[in-house]
């Protein structure tokens, strides 16, 4: 982590409960990921209750703020549960054979972890363990092992280089994987650390994405550099780096549009940001971020595949982790493509963002309390 | 969409078809195959292993038709599976109800909802001509409504003006009061993304429902979805129950799992699929058609199959022969309309066919009784006249009519058609090793057993594209490129179609349903 006075950690926080989304108060919105289904609540309304879950829009937010790891947890849950149940009707005390073998591999392709890395996993199970009598813990404890062994080199934090001003973060990945909500909570935490932060609007595709990014903005007290809908988003970003040099910021991160990674004319259009920031800056983009929808199933592969070629991704965000809970390509993608793996996402929250961590995510996939 | 799923299928079909005899083992390896590329496609694993062991069930024990090999009653034994699990009927957005309509959108968040809702806004003013207006429910993500707002003044669909700090339910309320009041046809409600095991969200979900009483829940989906599709499909239909599926971004990826498996968990239909950025790139969503595309052989299978099945390959291989020869007299004839009706008539020929969706209301007005009373006419012909028609004369045409229980003009009708077939034929003929020669010893083959490969007949299919046919039915020119299939089916039917002699003046691009 980069961020020197850094949080004080996951269990800290846990309890600590997070003043940040307190401290900012409702008019924007409330953050706290479940407070959140009230609406815009202007403080001046009276609700007059109609839905349950209008009368806690601000006190949610501070007091029972789950922790990430519960929050991962529970996301998981549901993976885990029926990972574990499904692990749990299989090993309760059985022989390991070819036909339970089988059946675990199911399991593991049920949790998206495609099915080289399922059968990667069984190949070690049918290795140690065949006909050998083996408990539902034991399985756990090789499934969590394995999965750990593939992520764990892979679990780096993103480093923001002090020496360059700006250190240039490009923001790339498909449309509604969450980029924009990323960029959010980033600058959120990176000027929590001190740093001020500069934002530039390269979605200039999608409607009203701009003044997204400016909601988002505003919370973190991050200038947004933006144009016209439908400006040539290269020249944006052009823009936006000089105008961060000027200014000695320390971290410039450039939204762009989603697009489909086998759309070649928007890939080039990416490739395109990429060049005409070089020209300023030849290091630039110094990350360049992909975010993952969780819930994608194999064609995360080709994401990571296409715009590493294009965009020259130095890292991976995954998104939507609180939600369904499947999660499981990152152990394919870790795998074959062997990129950092910096941050999950857990929540619409400003603070629902967390450095990945590779030990956690392999026992909340397989079930194990820590 | 679904290209890489069918290649891999096609792949693996292929090596089945190249086999004479099939054994069990065969057909297990074969299922192994479908499931790994099924399961890197997506799909879910409890759709996969169903649909494996559907097909395995089938196959096994089934009787093999003469004239198929076993490899091809394999795929023909996919195909349909798939199309059950597909559904097999179009469904498109119902909007059979009073006035406003609410269409109700839910989902994930960045499935894509609100750019669907304004395509689905666009498309209903502008193709079905309803005034439709649309409402951002969602007061999560920032700048939500706003872009609703947006997407509506670039597409010229009204949007309910946006008022802060109202909840969502207030919104769904104040939408179908304007609905109401502003005279729309259709009011669609673009709803937050929402995690489906979060329950507060659920419930403001199902509370919406019970204020706007949509008469359409969509669910809007992304196509890229793995595993988890079939979860998040069921949550969703369990809290509010669906009316149908959207998928979204299916232009992203050449796999399209989740549209298989969603399908089969909820049973609901996918009535609409998004296929890019624009504002007007959403499709409707043809089960039979996909199920076709994903097998990657086309409708013509069926086609194929159909004709391997009904039609005796000696009797093809000798009207081929005769073809070629420009041989065609009214027995030819007689016998290419007793195919033709084997095969289901001139509209389940037709049915069988690509593309021809568009053309079913024109299809109807074929009438079927035509085939039957020309095979009559002939029947009450001597022999000798069968043979050579210039015999017939005033008195001769008289009898044939009463015979046949039909009148001279009808005789008349007839004779001309078979002329100007016989006509062809003799054309045709001479340019030996053409066409007609290469696809004689088609036919000779055995009505698409083995040696057609499905490819080059969808590409023949698809370079005539059928709007070469006129001339086939008209009794112009060209062979119809249809014929491996239709091997009966002769050129220059001259098929008498509501307009008479010539008629179909439009089959181009028939359509493919009934």
């Amino acid at each position: 982590m980069s961020d020197d006075k850094a949080k004080p950690g996951f269990w800290k926080r846990m309890f600590g409960g997070s003043p940040e989304p307190a401290a900012q108060p409702a008019p924007i919105e409330p953050t706290g990921a479940e407070a959140a289904a009230v609406s815009t609540a202007s403080p001046v309304e009276p609700q007059p209750a109609p839905s349950p879950a209008a009368p806690e829009p601000a006190v949610a937010a501070d007091a029972p703020k789950p922790s990430w790891w519960s929050k991962l947890k529970s996301g998981l849950a549901r993976t885990s549960s029926s990972l574990t149940t499904g692990i749990t009707a299989i090993f309760t005390k059985r022989k390991l054979d070819a036909a339970t073998l089988e059946e675990l591999e199911d399991v593991l392709i049920q949790a998206d972890l495609g099915l080289d890395t399922a059968m990667r996993i069984t190949e070690t199970l049918r290795r140690d363990r065949f006909d050998k009598e083996i408990s539902d813990e034991e399985v756990r404890a090789v499934l969590a092992a394995e999965v750990e062994k593939v992520l764990a080199p892979h679990a780096v934090p993103l480093t923001i280089d002090p020496t360059k001003k700006p250190h240039v973060v490009l923001v790339v990945g498909v449309n509604g994987t969450g980029k924009t909500t990323t960029i959010g909570k980033l600058s959120a935490e990176l000027t929590r650390a001190g740093r001020s932060v500069m934002l530039c609007a390269g979605d200039t595709f999608r409607a009203a994405a701009i003044d997204q990014l400016r909601i988002w903005g505003g919370r973190v007290g991050a200038p947004v550099i933006a144009r016209e809908p439908g400006a040539d988003a290269a020249g944006l970003a052009f823009d936006a780096l000089k105008q961060a040099r000027d200014e000695g910021r320390d971290v410039l991160i450039i939204d762009t549009a989603g697009r489909l990674q086998n759309k070649a004319e928007l890939m080039a259009e990416l490739g395109k940001i990429v060049r005409v920031l070089k020209k300023q800056d030849p290091e630039a983009p110094h990350s360049v971020l992909l975010t993952l929808d969780a819930t994608t199933g194999q064609n995360a592969l080709n994401q990571v595949e296409i715009f590493g070629q294009v965009a020259g991704v130095t890292g991976l965000v995954m998104t939507k982790l609180d939600g369904t809970a499947r999660g499981g390509i990152l152990v394919a993608i870790a795998a074959k493509f062997k990129l950092p793996i910096h941050y999950i996402g857990v929540g619409e929250g400003i603070d629902d963002l967390e450095p990945f961590d590779a030990a956690d995510f392999a026992k909340a996939i397989a079930g194990l309390e820590r | 969409m679904f290209e890489s799923l069918s290649e891999r299928l096609s792949g693996i079909l292929d090596k089945l078809t190249r086999r004479g005899a099939l054994t069990e083992e065969d057909v297990n390896a074969a299922m192994r195959e479908v499931r790994r590329a099924l399961l890197e496609a997506d799909v879910a694993l409890d759709v996969v292993r169903s649909f494996t062991d559907k097909v395995r069930a089938r196959a096994v024990g089934q009787e093999v038709i003469r004239s198929v090999t076993p490899g091809q009653q394999v795929i023909k034994i996919v195909h349909d599976t798939l199309v059950d699990m597909l559904g097999s009927d179009a469904r498109p957005i119902d909007l059979e109800a009073p006035a406003p309509v609410a269409i109700m959108m839910v989902g994930l968040q960045g499935s894509g909802k609100t750019t669907t809702t304004a395509k689905i806004g666009l498309r209903l003013t502008a193709r079905s001509r309803r005034k439709v207006l649309l409402a951002s429910l969602d007061t999560r993500r920032p700048a939500a409504q706003e872009q609703l707002r947006v997407l509506g003044v670039q597409n010229e669909v009204d949007t309910l003006p946006i008022v802060a700090g109202q909840s969502p339910t207030q919104i769904a309320e104040r939408a179908m009061t304007a609905g109401r009041l502003g005279g729309y046809d259709v009011v669609i409600l673009d709803t937050a993304g929402r995690i489906h095991i979060d329950e507060q969200l659920m419930l403001e979900m199902a509370e919406i429902k019970r204020v706007a009483k949509p008469h359409e829940i969509l669910l809007v989906a992304d196509a890229l979805t793995g595993q988890d599709a079939v979860n998040l499909a069921k949550s969703f239909d369990e809290r509010v129950g669906l009316t149908g599926i959207v998928l979204t971004r299916m232009d992203g990826d050449g796999r399209g799992g989740a549209a298989l498996s969603m399908r089969a968990v909820t049973g609901k239909p996918i009535k609409l699929i998004g296929v890019g950025e624009k504002a007007d790139a959403l499709e409707d969503f043809d089960p039979a058609r996909i199920a076709g595309r994903i097998l990657g052989m086309g409708d013509i299978v069926a086609l194929v199959e159909r004709a391997a099945q009904e039609i005796d390959v000696q009797k093809a291989a000798k009207a081929a022969q005769r073809m070629q020869k420009g041989l065609f007299d009214l027995d030819d004839l007689a016998e290419q309309l007793r195919q033709m009706e084997k095969m289901g008539g001139m509209k389940g020929m037709m049915a069988l066919l690509p593309g021809m969706g568009k053309m079913s209301k024109e299809l109807d007005k074929v009438d079927d009784r035509i085939v039957k009373r020309q095979i009559a006419i002939i029947s009450s012909m001597t022999s000798k006249e069968r043979r050579k028609p210039e015999l017939l004369n005033a008195s001769r045409k008289r009898r044939v009519a009463a015979g046949s229980g039909t009148r001279v003009e009808d005789i008349n009708r007839l004779l001309k058609q078979h002329r100007q077939m016989a006509d062809m034929m003799k054309m045709l003929g001479k340019k030996k090793g053409g066409m007609l020669g290469g696809l004689g010893s088609m036919l000779g083959m055995g009505g698409g057993a083995p040696q057609i490969d499905p490819a080059e007949l969808e590409r023949l299919a698809k370079s005539g594209k059928l709007p070469d046919m006129p001339p086939g039915f008209g009794g112009g020119g060209g062979l119809p490129p249809m014929p491996p299939g239709g091997l009966g089916l002769p050129p220059g039917m001259g098929f008498p179609g509501p307009k008479g002699p010539g008629g179909f003046p439009t089959l181009p691009g028939l359509g493919k349903k009934k």
